[in-house]
């Protein structure tokens, strides 16, 4: 398989996955209700003391590391709109995961944002 | 009743601050790298004069700021609404950025641009008339 494809499949993958394990070890610590300052960076600190967030941060910083060497390699304008593809993986990723009921009339807004980003990201060049 | 209308209004809410924050902060940060010029490093003094002139860069300062009230504004919505609301709702800031290039930058947004914004925001509305919270929250 080339590079190319396995730093692409990286992006999506490891970018993915390190967002919902993120929304994992925030779900771990329950909805915040108290938005004064103090209790926010309670509220903070108490994230950083669980794995998934670390989990999730290692997994953001391949995936980061990933777009780099994709950019080096390929046109911001392929390696971009492919990157799209992270808000279908997230639905799929939130329903396995996370066990989110994904509607159908989710999936539609689903799609269209993919559309929609890669029409931006092409319109743009 | 009320407690899922409060759900959606402080939903909507930060997912605002992170499409305002998130693209303000990385606009910022450009900008501020290209003032500081190229990164040519040789030697530690070089790393020490460059670490300087990022640092004391004014909108370099201002754009992390702008990216750490994104990331906890990401944290916090995370807390309470699905994964699944939250990242394509977030899609929006696409808009907002091809909106300020447009009305403050005066730059030219391509019409297929202008479709994309178009497509990205019908996206966003049919998600969010889903409910933001699906599972059992602690």
């Amino acid at each position: 398989m080339p590079w190319e494809v396995v730093l692409l499949v990286l992006i999506v993958i490891a970018g993915t996955s390190g967002e919902l394990c993120m929304s994992r070890a925030m779900k771990t610590i329950g909805e915040v209700k108290d938005f004064r300052p103090m209790s926010l960076l309670r509220v903070i600190v108490r994230a950083m003391q669980v794995g998934w967030m670390w989990i999730g941060f290692l997994l953001m910083i391949v995936a980061f590391l990933a777009l780099l060497g994709a950019l080096s390699m390929e046109n911001v304008s392929f390696v971009v709109p492919v990157t799209a593809i992270s808000y279908a993986a997230g639905a799929l990723g939130g329903k396995i995961f996370l066990g989110e009921r994904v509607s159908p009339q989710r999936w539609a807004g689903v799609a269209l944002v993919c559309l929609g980003v890669t029409l931006v990201i092409i319109g743009r060049n | 009743m009320k407690a899922s209308s409060n759900l959606r209004s402080k939903t909507v809410l930060l997912i605002l601050s992170m499409v305002t924050f998130g693209p303000l902060g990385n606009t910022l940060l450009g900008k501020g790298m290209k003032q500081v010029g190229t990164i040519n490093i040789r030697t530690l003094p070089d790393l020490v004069h460059i670490a300087y002139r990022v640092f004391t860069s004014t909108t370099i300062w201002l754009g992390m700021i702008s990216l750490l009230m994104f990331f906890i504004s990401y944290m916090l919505v995370l807390s309470w609404a699905d994964y699944s609301y939250v990242q394509p709702s977030s899609a929006f800031a696409y808009g907002i950025v091809a909106l300020w290039g447009h009305f403050l930058l005066h730059e030219t947004v391509t019409p297929t641009r202008w479709l994309g914004v178009l497509v990205i925001g019908a996206g966003v509305f049919v998600v969010g008339y889903t409910h933001p919270r699906t599972t059992e929250h602690n």
